[in-house]
């Protein structure tokens, strides 16, 4: 990341990109959340310590590829996944949104989330900052990387099986 | 002192439903089971170098687990001996002095007290060598795995672990070297259900059909078959607490090196030659049977590429610590084994987040009145008894329950009649 790379996505395009992409997981869209990714797409939760700088060696609370994000969703999809099921009634804001440059032609988006998630269980808030990636292809915006770096991610987390 | 009548509410073929409701019954296990029996607590590959040090927990109690500078793993209370300060906020480190922030005492990785500022004040009012942080009496390990007890006498490791020994004998064997490393962090995993509802569905082989339903459908998994009808794996009672289910088998049946991590020789060619330099003729067997299915009673869990560590908070929360085991000279395996740790498990996981909302449901149907009482009968009538003498049943069988149950009487209530003995 360079910072300095000129781009072709403008900030408000990105909010947007990025208001939708947190509508549609809200909403449990999965087909529509699923559409937003590229192909060589990582989903990325570390879970604090030293899981933020090499989840390859660290566990995670996720990190998913392609092929696991669509695992995921095919998951939630069976209707059998009975930690959404009942789906968590969710509301999130993004905000913070700044452009902070370039990652291998992709346009790299900082933005601060808070996200209300009530459950039986009670109401979580899920707070973080996320780091996306975003690309243009055939004319639409997809996202390629999305890492969500939560504020307590040293500490035992709920279970967090919606869309984050 | 109680007056719970635990031989009332723990019964053969049930168990009463205030025994995961009751703040006074979790109080009493907590003195009972974890501050008086061997609870697991850490690995030495934790803290590899002397004063390395890492923060751990013995039910709700924080501890320090450090390696002195004489190389020994010890077990110190994260209280200070002045006043009771944490001297300890960092979860893991290396120090050649633990300085506790309120007025400055300092302590050897041993748990000696170093030295207080201004010491003239205590000079012939306290004993500084009478005065270092808590030790947890008694530190022991088995092939790497650091177990402590409050109990200054009692059973040795080793008699506590009974024949539940071979399960970390068979966990180490699956490396070259024959050594596994806690070494890929954790994951915590909040849970608002007592912690018992975690210990029992570890060696529950009734539910994974239905709670991992899902997983079965869309990964192509085979685990679901070792948990079916027709599966020639049973489930055993290890004795002393520890229970099992054995997945062999049905590897042998499949009788494919690799098998039980659901891939092929081919797959991982590197460490199947190791393997095979490692132990020879005996490799064949080691790859074919994998890795052991152990809940080392009362908070250890050995699932199969995974530890799983229980701790208790309160009568109604639990946090559930899991890893990903990394076998010495397994650097093949290792990182297939942390892809797949991160897809299964902690709180977005695609199998333990459904068991851990099943443990949270479970918790909130306890709480009503009625029928009072939680089944356990499944199977009773068709235990047997294996070549060395342990019980066992087919695998959805609720034999590993009553197991539980029946050695937590023991601790509770040593004078306990026997009902379910
Ligand atoms: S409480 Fe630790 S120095 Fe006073
Ligand atoms: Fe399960």
């Amino acid at each position: 990341m360079t910072g300095t790379t000129i781009t072709d996505i403008e900030l408000g395009e990105a909010e947007q990109f990025l208001y939708r992409e947190a509508r549609l997981a809200d909403a449990h869209d999965y087909d529509a959340w699923e559409a937003l990714w590229t192909d060589d797409a990582v989903y990325w939760v570390p879970a604090g310590g030293e899981s933020a700088t090499d989840p390859t060696t660290q566990v995670s609370v996720l990190f998913d590829n392609r092929s696991r994000i669509g695992t995921r969703i095919r998951q939630l999809k069976t209707g059998k996944r009975h930690s959404q099921s009942p789906n968590s009634s969710l509301c999130r804001l993004i905000t913070n949104v700044e452009l902070l440059g370039d990652h291998d032609g992709d346009t790299v988006v900082g933005a601060a989330m808070l996200a209300v998630e009530s459950r039986d269980r009670g109401t979580t808030i899920w707070a973080g900052r996320c780091e996306y990636r975003l690309r243009r292809v055939d004319g639409e915006l997809r996202m390629s990387w999305k890492k969500i770096l939560l504020v307590d991610r040293d500490r035992a987390l709920n279970t967090m099986s919606f869309l984050i | 002192m109680t007056v719970t009548n635990y031989d009332a509410l723990v019964r053969p073929d049930r168990v009463h439903g205030s025994l995961y409701t009751d703040p006074e019954i979790f109080a009493e296990e907590m003195e009972r089971i974890f501050y008086r029996t061997w609870v697991y607590v850490g690995h030495v590959s934790e803290v590899p170098q002397p004063n390395d040090y890492v923060v751990k927990s013995i039910g709700p109690q924080s501890v320090i687990m450090t390696r002195d500078r004489a190389g020994k793993v010890n077990l110190l209370q994260n209280r200070c001996a002045h006043r009771a300060n944490l001297v300890c906020d960092a979860p893991r480190g290396n120090t050649r002095a633990f300085r506790c922030q309120y007025h400055g005492w300092t302590y050897d990785s041993d748990g000696a007290l170093l030295g207080m500022p201004y010491k003239q004040g205590y000079d012939g009012v306290i004993e500084k060598s009478e005065l270092g942080l808590g030790r947890v009496p008694r530190v022991a390990e088995y092939r790497g795995f650091v177990f402590g007890s409050f109990a200054a006498d009692g059973p040795s490791l080793l008699e506590h672990l009974g024949s539940a020994t071979d399960a970390f004998d068979r966990l180490c064997r699956l490396s070259p070297a024959g050594e596994v490393a806690v070494s890929a962090g954790w994951l915590q995993h909040r849970v608002a259900a007592n912690w018992k509802m975690l210990l029992e569905n570890e060696t529950d082989g009734y539910h994974p059909q239905f709670v991992h339903s899902s997983v079965f459908q869309v990964a192509n998994s085979a685990i679901g078959a070792l948990y079916g009808e027709s599966s020639t794996a049973v489930c055993r009672d290890l004795g002393g607490g520890h229970t099992e289910n054995d997945l062999r088998p049905e590897f042998r049946r499949l009788g494919v090196p690799m098998g039980w991590f659901g891939t092929t020789a081919d797959k991982v060619p590197n460490y199947v030659a190791r393997m095979r330099q490692s132990y020879g003729a005996g490799a064949e067997e080691i790859l074919i049977d994998g890795s052991p299915h152990v809940m080392i009673f009362p908070n250890l869990f050995i699932a199969e590429i995974q530890l799983f560590v229980i701790q208790p908070l309160s009568v109604n929360q639990t946090v559930q610590h899991v890893t990903c085991v990394q076998l010495a000279e397994g650097e093949e395996m290792n990182r297939r084994m942390l892809q797949q740790t991160i897809g299964s498990v902690g709180p977005a996981g695609l199998l333990l987040a459904d068991d851990t909302e099943m443990y949270e449901r479970n918790q909130r149907g306890v709480a009503s009145r009625l029928p009072e009482w939680l089944v356990l009968a499944r199977g009773l009538k068709r235990e047997r008894i294996d070549a060395d003498g342990h019980t066992i049943g087919n695998n959805t069988d609720e034999l590993t329950l009553r197991a539980i149950w029946r050695h937590w009487l023991t601790l509770m209530d040593p004078m306990a009649e026997g009902t379910a003995a």
